[in-house]
Protein backbone atom coordinates (compact mmCIF):
# COMPACT_ATOMS: atom_id res chain seq x y z
CA UNK A 1 0.00 0.00 0.00
CA UNK A 2 0.83 3.63 -0.52
CA UNK A 3 1.58 5.89 2.46
CA UNK A 4 0.19 8.74 2.38
CA UNK A 5 1.54 11.38 4.98
CA UNK A 6 -0.42 14.14 6.60
CA UNK A 7 2.05 17.56 6.05
CA UNK A 8 -0.24 19.16 8.75
CA UNK A 9 -3.26 19.73 8.76
CA UNK A 10 -4.77 22.68 7.18
CA UNK A 11 -8.13 23.94 5.60
CA UNK A 12 -9.31 24.28 2.09
CA UNK A 13 -10.34 27.08 2.10
CA UNK A 14 -6.82 28.79 2.78
CA UNK A 15 -5.80 26.46 -0.28
CA UNK A 16 -7.96 28.80 -1.84
CA UNK A 17 -7.27 32.23 -0.26
CA UNK A 18 -3.34 31.07 -1.70
CA UNK A 19 -4.16 30.31 -5.09
CA UNK A 20 -5.96 33.51 -5.14
CA UNK A 21 -3.16 35.11 -4.26
CA UNK A 22 -0.61 34.17 -6.70
CA UNK A 23 -3.39 34.18 -8.98
CA UNK A 24 -2.97 38.03 -9.00
CA UNK A 25 0.90 38.07 -8.92
CA UNK A 26 0.45 35.95 -12.13
CA UNK A 27 -2.78 36.61 -14.20
CA UNK A 28 -3.81 40.38 -14.22
CA UNK A 29 -7.38 39.74 -15.68
CA UNK A 30 -7.89 37.58 -12.64
CA UNK A 31 -10.42 39.62 -10.31
CA UNK A 32 -12.35 38.91 -7.13
CA UNK A 33 -15.81 39.24 -5.69
CA UNK A 34 -16.62 38.80 -2.07
CA UNK A 35 -19.87 39.20 -0.25
CA UNK A 36 -19.03 40.26 3.21
CA UNK A 37 -16.58 37.22 3.93
CA UNK A 38 -13.31 37.98 3.33
CA UNK A 39 -11.67 36.42 6.65
CA UNK A 40 -13.70 33.33 6.17
CA UNK A 41 -12.67 32.93 2.28
CA UNK A 42 -9.26 34.06 3.25
CA UNK A 43 -9.52 36.29 0.72
CA UNK A 44 -7.09 38.99 2.77
CA UNK A 45 -3.54 38.47 0.92
CA UNK A 46 -4.91 38.96 -2.57
CA UNK A 47 -7.00 42.40 -1.56
CA UNK A 48 -3.60 43.56 0.24
CA UNK A 49 -1.60 43.23 -3.34
CA UNK A 50 -4.45 43.74 -5.93
CA UNK A 51 -7.12 46.38 -4.39
CA UNK A 52 -7.86 48.08 -7.69
CA UNK A 53 -8.90 44.11 -8.75
CA UNK A 54 -11.26 43.38 -5.75
CA UNK A 55 -15.04 44.11 -5.62
CA UNK A 56 -16.57 44.10 -2.45
CA UNK A 57 -20.17 43.84 -2.75
CA UNK A 58 -21.52 43.65 0.63
CA UNK A 59 -24.58 41.19 1.64
CA UNK A 60 -25.99 40.95 -1.67
CA UNK A 61 -25.14 37.64 -3.73
CA UNK A 62 -27.30 38.29 -6.49
CA UNK A 63 -25.87 41.15 -7.30
CA UNK A 64 -22.10 39.96 -6.96
CA UNK A 65 -23.38 36.90 -9.52
CA UNK A 66 -24.04 39.30 -11.96
CA UNK A 67 -21.15 41.78 -11.52
CA UNK A 68 -18.99 38.85 -11.90
CA UNK A 69 -20.89 38.25 -15.08
CA UNK A 70 -20.17 41.61 -16.27
CA UNK A 71 -16.78 41.49 -15.77
CA UNK A 72 -15.76 39.21 -18.05
CA UNK A 73 -16.97 41.47 -20.90
CA UNK A 74 -13.90 42.93 -21.52
CA UNK A 75 -11.92 39.51 -20.42
CA UNK A 76 -11.44 39.76 -16.96
CA UNK A 77 -11.96 36.10 -14.86
CA UNK A 78 -13.89 36.76 -11.89
CA UNK A 79 -13.99 34.26 -8.70
CA UNK A 80 -16.59 35.04 -6.57
CA UNK A 81 -16.15 34.14 -3.16
CA UNK A 82 -18.50 33.59 0.17
CA UNK A 83 -20.38 30.17 1.76
CA UNK A 84 -21.92 27.55 -0.33
CA UNK A 85 -25.16 28.38 0.77
CA UNK A 86 -24.96 31.59 -0.59
CA UNK A 87 -22.90 30.90 -3.84
CA UNK A 88 -25.12 28.30 -4.96
CA UNK A 89 -29.04 27.74 -3.48
CA UNK A 90 -29.28 31.60 -2.74
CA UNK A 91 -28.35 32.75 -6.45
CA UNK A 92 -29.58 29.94 -8.20
CA UNK A 93 -31.33 32.16 -10.94
CA UNK A 94 -28.75 34.14 -11.68
CA UNK A 95 -26.21 31.69 -12.36
CA UNK A 96 -28.33 29.87 -14.05
CA UNK A 97 -29.14 33.15 -16.73
CA UNK A 98 -26.30 35.56 -16.39
CA UNK A 99 -23.59 32.78 -15.89
CA UNK A 100 -24.52 28.89 -17.75
CA UNK A 101 -27.19 30.35 -20.11
CA UNK A 102 -25.10 33.12 -21.04
CA UNK A 103 -21.79 31.38 -21.07
CA UNK A 104 -20.15 33.64 -18.92
CA UNK A 105 -16.30 32.50 -17.44
CA UNK A 106 -17.13 33.36 -14.13
CA UNK A 107 -15.53 30.89 -11.06
CA UNK A 108 -17.82 30.44 -8.22
CA UNK A 109 -15.74 29.68 -5.30
CA UNK A 110 -17.82 28.31 -2.42
CA UNK A 111 -16.04 27.65 1.06
CA UNK A 112 -18.19 26.63 4.24
CA UNK A 113 -19.13 23.58 2.24
CA UNK A 114 -21.44 20.84 4.02
CA UNK A 115 -21.87 19.69 7.37
CA UNK A 116 -18.35 20.27 8.39
CA UNK A 117 -19.33 23.84 8.58
CA UNK A 118 -20.10 22.83 12.22
CA UNK A 119 -21.77 24.54 15.03
CA UNK A 120 -23.07 27.30 13.03
CA UNK A 121 -25.96 24.72 12.10
CA UNK A 122 -28.32 23.37 8.89
CA UNK A 123 -29.14 27.15 8.06
CA UNK A 124 -25.17 27.41 6.66
CA UNK A 125 -24.86 23.73 6.09
CA UNK A 126 -25.57 22.90 2.10
CA UNK A 127 -25.47 19.65 1.42
CA UNK A 128 -27.73 20.10 -2.35
CA UNK A 129 -25.18 22.16 -4.11
CA UNK A 130 -23.39 19.74 -6.05
CA UNK A 131 -26.94 18.47 -7.29
CA UNK A 132 -27.77 22.14 -7.83
CA UNK A 133 -24.52 23.11 -9.80
CA UNK A 134 -24.13 19.63 -11.77
CA UNK A 135 -27.50 20.02 -13.38
CA UNK A 136 -26.90 23.91 -14.89
CA UNK A 137 -25.65 22.47 -18.43
CA UNK A 138 -22.12 23.44 -19.16
CA UNK A 139 -21.28 24.15 -15.31
CA UNK A 140 -17.86 22.37 -14.24
CA UNK A 141 -18.23 21.18 -10.94
CA UNK A 142 -14.98 20.49 -8.58
CA UNK A 143 -14.74 19.37 -4.76
CA UNK A 144 -11.07 19.37 -3.59
CA UNK A 145 -9.99 16.96 -0.66
CA UNK A 146 -7.11 19.53 1.04
CA UNK A 147 -5.17 22.28 1.51
CA UNK A 148 -2.51 21.45 -1.66
CA UNK A 149 -5.36 20.08 -4.11
CA UNK A 150 -7.96 23.24 -3.48
CA UNK A 151 -4.66 25.75 -4.16
CA UNK A 152 -3.54 23.33 -7.29
CA UNK A 153 -7.17 24.04 -8.49
CA UNK A 154 -7.58 27.69 -7.80
CA UNK A 155 -5.30 28.20 -10.37
CA UNK A 156 -6.06 25.95 -12.62
CA UNK A 157 -9.53 26.87 -13.16
CA UNK A 158 -8.52 30.44 -14.32
CA UNK A 159 -6.72 28.89 -17.34
CA UNK A 160 -9.88 26.93 -17.86
CA UNK A 161 -12.92 28.63 -20.40
CA UNK A 162 -16.27 28.62 -19.22
CA UNK A 163 -17.99 28.45 -15.35
CA UNK A 164 -17.25 26.55 -12.65
CA UNK A 165 -18.30 25.93 -9.32
CA UNK A 166 -15.63 24.98 -7.15
CA UNK A 167 -16.25 23.58 -3.32
CA UNK A 168 -14.45 23.43 -0.30
CA UNK A 169 -14.84 23.83 3.36
CA UNK A 170 -13.77 25.38 7.07
CA UNK A 171 -12.51 22.44 9.30
CA UNK A 172 -8.85 21.88 9.13
CA UNK A 173 -8.10 18.86 7.26
CA UNK A 174 -4.81 15.99 6.54
CA UNK A 175 -3.19 17.97 3.48
CA UNK A 176 -1.54 15.08 1.93
CA UNK A 177 -1.75 15.27 -1.60
CA UNK A 178 1.62 16.41 -3.02
CA UNK A 179 2.51 20.35 -3.05
CA UNK A 180 3.07 21.36 -6.59
CA UNK A 181 0.84 19.14 -8.00
CA UNK A 182 -0.78 20.06 -11.82
CA UNK A 183 -4.52 20.41 -11.01
CA UNK A 184 -6.03 18.84 -14.60
CA UNK A 185 -10.10 18.93 -14.40
CA UNK A 186 -11.83 16.19 -14.96
CA UNK A 187 -9.55 13.95 -14.12
CA UNK A 188 -9.47 11.35 -11.47
CA UNK A 189 -6.85 10.26 -9.39
CA UNK A 190 -5.87 6.78 -8.65
CA UNK A 191 -4.79 6.95 -4.48
CA UNK A 192 -4.56 3.64 -3.88
CA UNK A 193 -4.59 0.16 -6.23
CA UNK A 194 -6.85 -2.37 -5.17
CA UNK A 195 -8.59 -5.84 -6.55
CA UNK A 196 -11.63 -6.52 -3.88
CA UNK A 197 -13.51 -3.05 -3.71
CA UNK A 198 -13.48 0.65 -5.59
CA UNK A 199 -14.33 3.43 -2.97
CA UNK A 200 -14.45 6.51 -5.13
CA UNK A 201 -14.27 9.75 -2.81
CA UNK A 202 -14.77 13.35 -3.27
CA UNK A 203 -13.46 16.44 -1.14
CA UNK A 204 -12.96 15.94 2.66
CA UNK A 205 -14.17 12.24 1.95
CA UNK A 206 -11.03 11.34 0.19
CA UNK A 207 -8.49 11.10 3.04
CA UNK A 208 -11.27 9.27 5.27
CA UNK A 209 -11.15 6.56 2.31
CA UNK A 210 -7.80 6.44 2.40
CA UNK A 211 -8.03 5.37 5.96
CA UNK A 212 -10.55 3.52 5.43
CA UNK A 213 -8.48 1.42 3.03
CA UNK A 214 -5.94 0.87 5.80
CA UNK A 215 -7.99 -0.63 8.19
CA UNK A 216 -9.70 -2.55 5.29
CA UNK A 217 -5.82 -4.07 4.58
CA UNK A 218 -5.66 -5.33 8.11
CA UNK A 219 -8.76 -7.45 7.21
CA UNK A 220 -7.17 -8.46 4.34
CA UNK A 221 -9.55 -6.42 1.99
CA UNK A 222 -7.38 -4.49 -0.97
CA UNK A 223 -9.29 -1.48 -1.84
CA UNK A 224 -8.88 0.64 -4.65
CA UNK A 225 -9.40 4.81 -3.82
CA UNK A 226 -10.07 6.81 -6.27
CA UNK A 227 -9.66 10.70 -5.41
CA UNK A 228 -12.73 12.13 -8.04
CA UNK A 229 -12.16 16.04 -7.47
CA UNK A 230 -14.16 16.89 -10.83
CA UNK A 231 -17.86 15.69 -10.60
CA UNK A 232 -19.04 17.22 -13.50
CA UNK A 233 -17.53 16.57 -16.18
CA UNK A 234 -17.37 12.85 -14.71
CA UNK A 235 -13.75 10.93 -15.51
CA UNK A 236 -15.98 7.65 -16.75
CA UNK A 237 -12.92 5.48 -17.81
CA UNK A 238 -10.75 5.60 -14.50
CA UNK A 239 -14.04 4.51 -12.56
CA UNK A 240 -14.97 1.92 -15.30
CA UNK A 241 -11.48 0.39 -15.36
CA UNK A 242 -11.37 0.27 -11.78
CA UNK A 243 -14.67 -1.69 -11.47
CA UNK A 244 -13.42 -3.94 -14.49
CA UNK A 245 -11.27 -5.46 -11.68
CA UNK A 246 -13.25 -5.16 -8.37
CA UNK A 247 -16.63 -5.36 -9.32
CA UNK A 248 -18.27 -2.89 -6.69
CA UNK A 249 -18.10 0.60 -5.61
CA UNK A 250 -18.34 2.38 -2.83
CA UNK A 251 -19.01 6.19 -3.28
CA UNK A 252 -18.27 8.86 -0.88
CA UNK A 253 -19.07 12.13 -0.49
CA UNK A 254 -19.89 15.38 2.10
CA UNK A 255 -23.30 15.86 0.01
CA UNK A 256 -27.16 14.41 -0.16
CA UNK A 257 -27.22 11.16 -1.90
CA UNK A 258 -29.68 12.78 -3.97
CA UNK A 259 -27.46 14.70 -6.41
CA UNK A 260 -23.91 13.86 -5.75
CA UNK A 261 -21.22 12.17 -7.03
CA UNK A 262 -22.91 8.78 -6.29
CA UNK A 263 -25.70 9.41 -8.36
CA UNK A 264 -23.38 10.53 -11.42
CA UNK A 265 -21.58 7.17 -11.00
CA UNK A 266 -23.98 4.85 -10.81
CA UNK A 267 -25.35 6.13 -14.04
CA UNK A 268 -22.27 5.58 -15.24
CA UNK A 269 -22.04 2.13 -13.93
CA UNK A 270 -25.47 1.25 -15.36
CA UNK A 271 -24.44 2.51 -18.92
CA UNK A 272 -21.62 0.59 -18.73
CA UNK A 273 -20.99 -1.80 -16.17
CA UNK A 274 -23.73 -2.09 -13.39
CA UNK A 275 -22.20 -3.28 -10.32
CA UNK A 276 -23.28 -3.38 -6.98
CA UNK A 277 -22.85 0.18 -5.51
CA UNK A 278 -23.41 1.60 -1.70
CA UNK A 279 -23.61 5.55 -0.90
CA UNK A 280 -21.60 7.28 2.13
CA UNK A 281 -23.58 10.73 1.54
CA UNK A 282 -26.28 12.18 3.81
CA UNK A 283 -30.16 10.78 3.52
CA UNK A 284 -31.76 13.26 2.00
CA UNK A 285 -31.39 15.12 5.74
CA UNK A 286 -30.66 18.69 7.07
CA UNK A 287 -27.48 18.79 9.33
CA UNK A 288 -26.89 20.18 12.62
CA UNK A 289 -24.36 22.39 15.21
CA UNK A 290 -21.69 20.51 16.19
CA UNK A 291 -18.30 19.61 15.94
CA UNK A 292 -17.22 18.71 12.68
CA UNK A 293 -15.98 15.15 13.47
CA UNK A 294 -19.15 14.70 15.64
CA UNK A 295 -21.26 15.57 12.76
CA UNK A 296 -19.31 13.39 10.20
CA UNK A 297 -20.13 10.40 12.45
CA UNK A 298 -23.48 11.20 13.29
CA UNK A 299 -23.70 11.61 9.52
CA UNK A 300 -22.16 8.68 8.48
CA UNK A 301 -19.31 10.21 6.74
CA UNK A 302 -16.06 8.87 8.16
CA UNK A 303 -14.01 6.04 7.41
CA UNK A 304 -15.42 3.71 10.22
CA UNK A 305 -18.83 4.19 7.59
CA UNK A 306 -16.42 4.00 4.29
CA UNK A 307 -15.27 0.22 6.08
CA UNK A 308 -18.94 -0.65 6.85
CA UNK A 309 -19.86 0.36 3.58
CA UNK A 310 -17.58 -1.87 1.73
CA UNK A 311 -18.04 -5.24 3.82
CA UNK A 312 -21.29 -4.72 2.85
CA UNK A 313 -21.24 -3.96 -0.81
CA UNK A 314 -18.49 -6.86 -0.78
CA UNK A 315 -21.26 -9.46 0.10
CA UNK A 316 -23.25 -8.14 -2.31
CA UNK A 317 -20.94 -9.03 -5.02
CA UNK B 1 -21.28 52.88 -41.47
CA UNK B 2 -24.84 54.72 -39.95
CA UNK B 3 -27.71 54.44 -41.87
CA UNK B 4 -29.00 56.87 -43.94
CA UNK B 5 -32.49 56.82 -42.91
CA UNK B 6 -33.62 59.13 -40.42
CA UNK B 7 -34.66 57.83 -37.17
CA UNK B 8 -38.20 58.45 -37.62
CA UNK B 9 -38.31 56.24 -40.72
CA UNK B 10 -36.11 53.68 -39.17
CA UNK B 11 -38.79 53.19 -36.06
CA UNK B 12 -41.63 53.07 -39.03
CA UNK B 13 -40.18 50.38 -39.84
CA UNK B 14 -38.69 48.54 -36.89
CA UNK B 15 -42.64 49.02 -35.57
CA UNK B 16 -43.38 46.94 -39.01
CA UNK B 17 -41.05 44.51 -37.92
CA UNK B 18 -42.13 44.41 -34.31
CA UNK B 19 -46.17 43.33 -35.36
CA UNK B 20 -44.79 41.37 -38.14
CA UNK B 21 -42.82 38.66 -35.90
CA UNK B 22 -44.88 38.22 -33.50
CA UNK B 23 -48.37 38.24 -35.64
CA UNK B 24 -46.27 34.79 -37.80
CA UNK B 25 -45.78 33.29 -34.49
CA UNK B 26 -48.59 33.98 -32.73
CA UNK B 27 -46.40 34.79 -29.62
CA UNK B 28 -44.30 37.09 -28.00
CA UNK B 29 -44.38 40.84 -26.44
CA UNK B 30 -45.52 43.81 -28.76
CA UNK B 31 -46.92 46.56 -26.40
CA UNK B 32 -43.60 46.71 -24.49
CA UNK B 33 -41.28 46.70 -27.53
CA UNK B 34 -43.27 49.10 -28.98
CA UNK B 35 -43.06 51.65 -26.33
CA UNK B 36 -39.10 51.15 -26.09
CA UNK B 37 -38.47 51.54 -30.21
CA UNK B 38 -38.02 55.05 -30.27
CA UNK B 39 -35.03 54.67 -27.29
CA UNK B 40 -33.65 52.11 -29.30
CA UNK B 41 -33.79 53.23 -32.38
CA UNK B 42 -32.22 56.40 -31.06
CA UNK B 43 -29.43 54.68 -28.65
CA UNK B 44 -28.21 52.54 -31.62
CA UNK B 45 -28.67 54.74 -34.29
CA UNK B 46 -27.62 58.38 -32.40
CA UNK B 47 -25.94 57.81 -29.03
CA UNK B 48 -23.80 54.35 -28.80
CA UNK B 49 -20.37 54.74 -30.40
CA UNK B 50 -19.72 51.47 -31.89
CA UNK B 51 -17.23 49.79 -33.15
CA UNK B 52 -17.57 48.43 -36.86
CA UNK B 53 -17.31 45.15 -37.48
CA UNK B 54 -19.69 44.02 -34.59
CA UNK B 55 -16.74 41.30 -32.89
CA UNK B 56 -18.78 41.73 -29.78
CA UNK B 57 -15.64 41.56 -27.40
CA UNK B 58 -17.06 44.58 -25.73
CA UNK B 59 -14.08 46.59 -25.62
CA UNK B 60 -13.06 50.33 -26.63
CA UNK B 61 -17.04 50.97 -27.81
CA UNK B 62 -20.29 51.11 -25.78
CA UNK B 63 -22.13 48.32 -24.33
CA UNK B 64 -25.72 48.09 -24.23
CA UNK B 65 -27.55 45.22 -21.77
CA UNK B 66 -31.52 44.44 -22.20
CA UNK B 67 -32.64 43.97 -18.50
CA UNK B 68 -36.76 43.57 -19.25
CA UNK B 69 -35.47 40.54 -22.17
CA UNK B 70 -39.07 40.19 -23.20
CA UNK B 71 -39.02 42.87 -25.31
CA UNK B 72 -36.68 41.05 -27.53
CA UNK B 73 -38.91 41.47 -30.97
CA UNK B 74 -37.54 45.66 -30.63
CA UNK B 75 -34.19 44.53 -29.91
CA UNK B 76 -33.91 42.07 -32.88
CA UNK B 77 -34.95 44.53 -35.43
CA UNK B 78 -32.92 47.15 -33.72
CA UNK B 79 -30.00 45.24 -33.88
CA UNK B 80 -30.68 43.79 -37.30
CA UNK B 81 -30.81 47.06 -38.66
CA UNK B 82 -27.46 48.46 -36.93
CA UNK B 83 -25.86 45.68 -39.03
CA UNK B 84 -24.96 43.29 -36.31
CA UNK B 85 -27.27 40.54 -38.22
CA UNK B 86 -29.17 39.67 -41.73
CA UNK B 87 -32.65 41.46 -41.55
CA UNK B 88 -33.67 38.82 -42.98
CA UNK B 89 -33.49 36.62 -40.11
CA UNK B 90 -35.75 38.34 -38.02
CA UNK B 91 -37.98 35.81 -40.22
CA UNK B 92 -36.81 32.98 -37.75
CA UNK B 93 -37.95 34.76 -34.38
CA UNK B 94 -39.27 31.92 -31.95
CA UNK B 95 -38.89 29.27 -34.70
CA UNK B 96 -37.03 26.12 -33.77
CA UNK B 97 -33.30 25.96 -34.35
CA UNK B 98 -33.42 30.25 -34.42
CA UNK B 99 -30.80 32.68 -33.12
CA UNK B 100 -33.99 34.55 -32.49
CA UNK B 101 -34.87 32.48 -29.07
CA UNK B 102 -38.18 34.12 -27.49
CA UNK B 103 -36.21 36.29 -25.11
CA UNK B 104 -32.57 37.05 -25.73
CA UNK B 105 -29.51 34.94 -25.16
CA UNK B 106 -25.88 34.80 -25.94
CA UNK B 107 -26.33 30.83 -26.34
CA UNK B 108 -26.76 30.73 -30.07
CA UNK B 109 -24.29 32.99 -30.79
CA UNK B 110 -26.61 36.22 -32.08
CA UNK B 111 -24.24 38.87 -32.68
CA UNK B 112 -25.49 42.09 -30.68
CA UNK B 113 -26.61 40.70 -27.21
CA UNK B 114 -23.91 40.36 -24.57
CA UNK B 115 -26.42 38.44 -21.76
CA UNK B 116 -29.27 36.60 -21.29
CA UNK B 117 -32.15 38.02 -20.47
CA UNK B 118 -35.66 36.78 -19.36
CA UNK B 119 -35.53 36.44 -16.08
CA UNK B 120 -36.57 39.98 -15.00
CA UNK B 121 -34.10 41.63 -12.32
CA UNK B 122 -30.38 40.89 -13.53
CA UNK B 123 -29.61 43.24 -16.26
CA UNK B 124 -28.49 46.15 -13.85
CA UNK B 125 -25.79 43.34 -11.96
CA UNK B 126 -24.40 42.42 -15.14
CA UNK B 127 -24.33 45.88 -16.46
CA UNK B 128 -22.23 47.04 -13.56
CA UNK B 129 -19.73 44.22 -13.89
CA UNK B 130 -19.49 45.79 -17.47
CA UNK B 131 -19.06 48.99 -16.55
CA UNK B 132 -16.15 48.25 -13.51
CA UNK B 133 -14.04 46.06 -16.26
CA UNK B 134 -14.04 48.98 -18.39
CA UNK B 135 -12.48 51.31 -15.50
CA UNK B 136 -10.07 48.44 -15.14
CA UNK B 137 -9.71 48.37 -18.85
CA UNK B 138 -9.34 51.96 -18.54
CA UNK B 139 -11.92 52.12 -21.28
CA UNK B 140 -13.91 55.22 -21.13
CA UNK B 141 -16.79 53.91 -22.97
CA UNK B 142 -20.21 53.64 -21.59
CA UNK B 143 -22.67 51.09 -20.45
CA UNK B 144 -25.99 51.31 -21.34
CA UNK B 145 -28.87 49.31 -19.61
CA UNK B 146 -32.85 49.47 -20.22
CA UNK B 147 -34.81 47.98 -17.63
CA UNK B 148 -38.99 47.55 -17.24
CA UNK B 149 -41.00 49.54 -14.61
CA UNK B 150 -42.57 46.56 -12.70
CA UNK B 151 -38.91 44.88 -12.94
CA UNK B 152 -37.90 47.40 -10.21
CA UNK B 153 -40.14 44.84 -8.47
CA UNK B 154 -37.38 42.42 -8.27
CA UNK B 155 -35.08 42.80 -5.02
CA UNK B 156 -32.23 42.41 -6.69
CA UNK B 157 -32.26 45.47 -8.77
CA UNK B 158 -32.00 47.09 -5.26
CA UNK B 159 -28.74 45.58 -4.80
CA UNK B 160 -27.28 46.92 -7.47
CA UNK B 161 -28.65 50.04 -7.20
CA UNK B 162 -27.38 50.68 -4.13
CA UNK B 163 -24.43 49.34 -5.26
CA UNK B 164 -23.56 51.32 -8.58
CA UNK B 165 -24.04 54.68 -6.05
CA UNK B 166 -22.20 53.37 -2.87
CA UNK B 167 -19.07 52.00 -5.32
CA UNK B 168 -19.37 55.35 -7.41
CA UNK B 169 -20.28 53.46 -10.83
CA UNK B 170 -20.26 56.61 -12.92
CA UNK B 171 -19.94 55.47 -16.26
CA UNK B 172 -23.34 53.37 -16.44
CA UNK B 173 -26.80 54.83 -17.30
CA UNK B 174 -29.97 52.60 -16.96
CA UNK B 175 -33.24 53.68 -18.32
CA UNK B 176 -36.24 52.93 -17.02
CA UNK B 177 -39.04 52.17 -19.50
CA UNK B 178 -41.76 54.05 -16.93
CA UNK B 179 -45.45 52.75 -19.06
CA UNK B 180 -46.41 52.15 -15.79
CA UNK B 181 -47.98 48.83 -16.38
CA UNK B 182 -47.46 45.09 -16.18
CA UNK B 183 -48.99 42.36 -16.77
CA UNK B 184 -51.31 41.83 -14.16
CA UNK B 185 -52.67 45.62 -14.67
CA UNK B 186 -50.83 49.29 -13.95
CA UNK B 187 -47.80 49.38 -11.76
CA UNK B 188 -50.04 50.94 -8.92
CA UNK B 189 -52.03 48.62 -8.39
CA UNK B 190 -50.44 45.15 -8.46
CA UNK B 191 -47.19 46.67 -6.66
CA UNK B 192 -46.73 50.42 -5.71
CA UNK B 193 -43.89 51.80 -5.84
CA UNK B 194 -44.13 54.94 -5.18
CA UNK B 195 -41.87 57.58 -6.23
CA UNK B 196 -39.39 56.42 -8.43
CA UNK B 197 -37.28 59.52 -8.57
CA UNK B 198 -37.50 59.76 -5.49
CA UNK B 199 -35.66 56.59 -4.60
CA UNK B 200 -32.75 56.59 -7.13
CA UNK B 201 -32.40 60.40 -6.18
CA UNK B 202 -32.30 58.95 -2.31
CA UNK B 203 -29.74 55.93 -3.12
CA UNK B 204 -27.16 58.98 -4.73
CA UNK B 205 -28.41 58.56 -8.51
CA UNK B 206 -28.28 61.87 -10.98
CA UNK B 207 -31.75 61.21 -12.34
CA UNK B 208 -33.50 62.52 -15.63
CA UNK B 209 -36.59 62.34 -16.35
CA UNK B 210 -38.00 62.42 -19.85
CA UNK B 211 -41.97 63.37 -20.13
CA UNK B 212 -42.68 61.89 -23.16
CA UNK B 213 -40.23 58.72 -23.88
CA UNK B 214 -41.70 58.54 -27.22
CA UNK B 215 -40.36 61.66 -28.75
CA UNK B 216 -37.61 61.32 -29.96
CA UNK B 217 -36.02 64.67 -30.00
CA UNK B 218 -36.51 64.80 -25.97
CA UNK B 219 -34.95 60.84 -26.11
CA UNK B 220 -31.98 62.47 -27.90
CA UNK B 221 -31.72 65.42 -25.58
CA UNK B 222 -31.99 63.35 -22.58
CA UNK B 223 -29.38 60.68 -23.59
CA UNK B 224 -27.03 63.48 -24.32
CA UNK B 225 -27.44 65.39 -20.80
CA UNK B 226 -26.78 61.86 -19.12
CA UNK B 227 -23.71 61.43 -21.10
CA UNK B 228 -22.63 64.40 -19.77
CA UNK B 229 -23.14 63.98 -16.87
CA UNK B 230 -21.11 60.59 -16.34
CA UNK B 231 -17.67 60.33 -15.09
CA UNK B 232 -18.76 62.65 -11.97
CA UNK B 233 -19.33 60.56 -9.33
CA UNK B 234 -22.32 59.37 -10.24
CA UNK B 235 -24.43 56.78 -11.45
CA UNK B 236 -27.34 57.98 -14.44
CA UNK B 237 -30.63 57.01 -14.33
CA UNK B 238 -33.24 58.04 -17.51
CA UNK B 239 -36.98 57.96 -15.95
CA UNK B 240 -38.49 57.30 -19.54
CA UNK B 241 -42.35 58.00 -19.39
CA UNK B 242 -43.31 55.85 -22.69
CA UNK B 243 -46.56 54.89 -23.67
CA UNK B 244 -46.58 50.85 -24.35
CA UNK B 245 -48.22 49.99 -27.64
CA UNK B 246 -47.02 53.28 -29.04
CA UNK B 247 -47.68 53.81 -32.70
CA UNK B 248 -50.57 51.78 -32.81
CA UNK B 249 -53.75 53.03 -31.77
CA UNK B 250 -55.84 49.83 -30.08
CA UNK B 251 -52.48 49.15 -28.73
CA UNK B 252 -52.01 52.25 -26.45
CA UNK B 253 -53.62 52.74 -22.70
CA UNK B 254 -53.93 49.54 -22.17
CA UNK B 255 -51.77 46.48 -20.78
CA UNK B 256 -53.89 44.09 -23.02
CA UNK B 257 -50.67 43.92 -25.62
CA UNK B 258 -47.95 42.75 -23.50
CA UNK B 259 -47.46 39.64 -24.41
CA UNK B 260 -50.03 39.09 -27.24
CA UNK B 261 -50.08 38.72 -30.86
CA UNK B 262 -52.62 40.43 -32.95
CA UNK B 263 -54.85 38.81 -35.33
CA UNK B 264 -54.69 39.12 -39.31
CA UNK B 265 -57.02 42.13 -39.28
CA UNK B 266 -55.48 44.05 -36.47
CA UNK B 267 -51.79 43.18 -38.18
CA UNK B 268 -53.43 45.09 -41.53
CA UNK B 269 -54.47 47.87 -39.34
CA UNK B 270 -51.20 47.97 -37.84
CA UNK B 271 -49.14 48.12 -40.08
CA UNK B 272 -51.32 50.83 -41.69
CA UNK B 273 -50.36 52.85 -39.53
CA UNK B 274 -47.05 52.58 -39.98
CA UNK B 275 -45.72 53.22 -43.28
CA UNK B 276 -42.57 50.49 -44.77
CA UNK B 277 -39.77 52.80 -44.78
CA UNK B 278 -37.02 50.41 -45.27
CA UNK B 279 -38.19 47.42 -46.56
CA UNK B 280 -39.92 44.92 -45.01
CA UNK B 281 -37.76 41.81 -44.15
Amino acid sequence: MIEYINQGSKDTRSGFGAGLTELGRTNPNVVALCADLIGSLKMDQFIEENPERFFQIGIAEANMIGIAAGLTIGGKIPFTGTFANFSTGRVYDQIRQSIAYSDKNVKICASHAGVTLGEDGATHQILEDIGLMKMLPGMTVINTCDYNQTKAATIAIADFEGPVYLRFGRPSVANFTPVDQKFEVGKGILLQEGSDVTIVATGHLVWEALEAAKILNDQGIKAEVINIHTIKPLDDEIILKSVAKTGCVVTAEEHNYLGGLGESVARVLSLNHPVPQEFIATQDTFGESGTPAQLMEKYGLNKDAIVSATQKVIKRK
Amino acid sequence: MQTQYSLEQIVSQVRRDILRMVHKVNSGHPGGSLGCTEFLVCLYNEVMDLKEGFDMDGINEDVFFLSNGHISPVFYSVLAHRGYFPVEELNTFRLINSRLQGHPTTHEGLPGIRMASGSLGQGLSVALGAAQAKKLNKDSHLVYTLLGDGELQEGQNWEAIMYAAGKKVDNIIATIDLNEKQIDGPTDVVMPMGDLSAKFISFGWDVLTVEDGNDLSQITAALKEAKSKTGKGKPICILLKTEMGNGVDFMMNTHAWHGKAPNDEQLESALAQNPETLGDY
